[in-house]
């Protein structure tokens, strides 16, 4: 409507257009040029260009709720991990007898444990479309119940982000637990296939990345109509004056409840997407550092533009894949350092260096 | 409880009111021609008492010019109304039949009592125009929101009130670029599009040039009948142009009403406003 979101709508525009490069002239590269080939991606970079699209994918919805409407929530890796966690019970099933004990139905940790039947809660996930599903709906159904006792109780700013750090953190110690059945420590790993296909070959990998650039490109798309619809318009009003709003009629904590819903779920597909291309899931996702480092790919990016928080992601991990490589110790102390620095001179983010002004109505 | 007492759908806000919503249950029932009822409201922060036993009646239409030293809980009585803040005791009827002491903010707001706040609060990072959108009366939930289009009825609304409020070159401009006495005009033209049954209007002319403040006064007048209005105004000129009926504030209870030359000569008002 105004002047300068056109700028921030093209580069935004710029950002996809570059996620849709990879997505599709990657998998183009691999299918022309033979193996060994300067052209020709490795499956550790492919691997890679996935996981980072994921990630994109995660802060993108951690951007929709903090960057929109204020919310800072700093629990948001548990969606992510909860996604991973489905589709991981689904690869598990997806083993069958080609486990170490060679069980036809229990994963070997079970057996190891000396389960005789599968829990309940593992029923359906030998069907994709079933764990496909809960991709999303579990995600979404505790990020509801959680959410609506939140906002209903009106609970904001800092209080509402330690009690989402504590969720996160419950959960960590809960899925720790060998007794609640999601391989405790190890966590859910060893996967074979997916869909019948083997699961570590390059078709495969090729086909994950796609879908997760794809998947990015479709969040993205989506976020960006949210936020310039009236839905939209009432969430920014709700971070910058949210008892205003009230004034005029709006349930302020069916807005909140609505954005972090979506959010959460997207973010739960970013973790189904993440977690057979890394071909491992385990509790340390829960991690309340994970969260905050999420919150520091979009502080980083820029909040509140959606295109900053896939910059932010991107650069971050890919600082993180080369440091940890070369100098793991200093790793946290850099992330660290980044953080303060661009809160402290760069608060619209290292997107707001390039766009003029970032201030989104 | 012994299912001898027949039980009426009128009182359906009282049982479960943990459960349900707070909504207005009823229609609203002016037949008395009283729109608004507060009666023996009394409001305490921290022992402080910023009401005290307050009784006020509006009358269907009236335009009411409620005046006041300050601190004298003005804005408070505004709070009560609108569900802000919970009086410790005493009852605030809309109508006859809605229990405003049962309802949240936004069920008031959407019953038909809205409010234009004594800082100006629009919304900076919006248009003027969003602005108007926002306020409009539609159906606000979430869903409905997310599906919302503007219909040529609702654009030609919000032409009308950018008329009424004389900001139509400023529609595309951000909220947050106006001066403070176009923020006080946006906010009231924010209060418009909510199509209110009864507007507070909490010192609507501060930060407004002479000019702006006959326009204001042009624009209240031709608003009474059409919905109740209570406006706050520490302006006396302002409030004389506009008066029909003054209530006078002190210290958290009606002090007096009459016409505005009754209280001006009430010494009573004379002495709260020059003594202490
Ligand atoms: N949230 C609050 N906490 C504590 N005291 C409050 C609160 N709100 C109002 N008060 C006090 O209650 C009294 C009445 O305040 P109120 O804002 O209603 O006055 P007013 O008549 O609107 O005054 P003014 O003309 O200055 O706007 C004041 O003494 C104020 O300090
Ligand atoms: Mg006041």
């Amino acid at each position: 409507m105004n002047g300068h979101s056109f700028t921030n709508h093209k580069a935004g525009s710029v950002v996809i257009a570059l996620v849709a490069a990879v997505t599709v002239l990657v998998p183009l590269c691999n299918a022309v040029f033979p193996d060994g080939s300067a052209l020709h991606f490795s499956a550790y970079t492919v691997s890679l260009l996935g996981k980072y699209m994921t990630f994109a994918l995660l802060g993108l919805t951690l951007d929709l709720v903090w960057g929109y409407c204020g919310i800072l929530a700093l629990g948001h890796g548990a969606f992510f991990a909860l996604g991973g966690y489905a589709i991981g019970m689904y690869l598990m099933r997806q083993i069958g007898n080609r486990g170490v004990y060679g069980d036809p139905v229990l994963p070997d940790f079970m057996v190891f444990l000396n389960w005789k039947e599968l829990p309940w809660y593992w029923l359906g996930f030998d069907q994709f479309w079933f764990a496909s599903l809960m991709v999303l709906i579990v995600p979404g159904s505790l990020a509801f119940v959680f959410g609506w006792l939140a906002f209903r109780s009106r609970v904001t700013g800092v209080y509402l982000s330690i009690i989402t750090q504590a969720l996160t953190y419950a959960l960590m110690l809960a899925f720790f637990r060998n007794e609640m059945g999601f391989g405790g420590n190890n966590g859910l790993t060893d996967f074979k296939s997916i869909l019948g296909f083997t699961i570590q070959s390059e078709a495969v990998r090729l086909a994950l990345l796609m879908i997760s650039g794809l998947s990015l490109i479709g969040a993205f798309l989506l976020s960006r109509w949210i936020i310039k619809t009236k839905l939209g318009r009432v969430v920014t009003a709700v971070r910058d004056q949210e008892s205003r709003v009230r004034f005029l009629g709006y349930r302020v904590e069916m807005f909140k409840l609505w954005l972090f819903v979506f959010a959460a779920m997207l973010a739960g597909l970013a973790g189904a997407l993440y977690v057979p291309q890394v071909g491992i899931i385990n509790p340390s996702e829960f991690s309340p550092l994970n969260s905050l480092e999420i919150v520091v790919w979009v502080a980083l990016g820029g909040r509140g533009t959606l295109y900053g928080a896939i910059v932010g992601a991107v650069l971050v991990n890919y600082g993180k894949t080369v440091l940890t490589g070369l100098l793991p110790e200093i790793w946290l102390f850099t992330l660290g350092a980044a953080f303060v620095l661009v809160t402290m001179f760069l608060p619209r983010g290292l997107v707001g260096l390039l766009v003029r002004d970032g201030k989104e109505s | 409880m012994n299912g001898s007492e027949p039980q009426t759908d009128q009182r359906q806000d009282k049982p479960f009111g943990f459960m349900v919503q707070p909504r207005a249950s009823n229609r609203l029932d002016v037949t008395h021609g009283t729109i608004l009822y507060l009666e023996d409201v009394s409001v305490s922060f921290d022992g402080f008492k910023a009401l005290n036993g307050l009784c006020l009646y509006i009358d269907v239409g009236e335009l009411r010019c409620l005046i006041g030293p300050n601190g004298a809980g003005k804005t408070t009585l505004m709070d009560v109304i609108t569900g802000k803040t919970r009086p410790d005791s005493g009852s605030v009827f809309f109508g006859q039949t809605i229990d405003l002491l049962q309802m949240d903010e936004p069920a008031i707001a959407q019953a038909g009592v809205c409010r234009k706040f004594q800082k100006p609060s629009v919304f900076d990072g919006l248009t003027v125009f969003e602005n108007l959108e926002l306020a409009m009366k539609t159906d606000k939930g979430a869903w409905a929101t997310l599906f919302h289009r503007l219909g040529s009825e609702q654009l030609d609304r919000i032409a009308e009130v950018l008329q009424t409020i004389g900001l139509q070159e400023y529609a595309s401009r951000p909220a947050g670029a106006l001066s403070h006495g176009q923020k006080q005009w946006l906010e009231i033209g924010m209060l418009l599009m909510q199509e209110p049954k009864v507007m507070l209007v909490d010192e609507p002319v501060a930060g407004m040039t002479h000019h702006e403040i006959d326009r204001t006064a042009e624009l209240l007048l031709s608003l009474q009948g059409k919905h109740s209005i209570i406006v706050v105004e520490h302006d006396m000129a302002f409030v004389r142009s506009i008066a029909r009926k003054v209530t006078v504030l002190h210290e958290g209870s009606v002090l007096t009403e009459g016409t505005m030359d009754e209280v001006q000569n009430d010494p009573r008002v004379i002495q709260v406003y020059l003594g202490d």
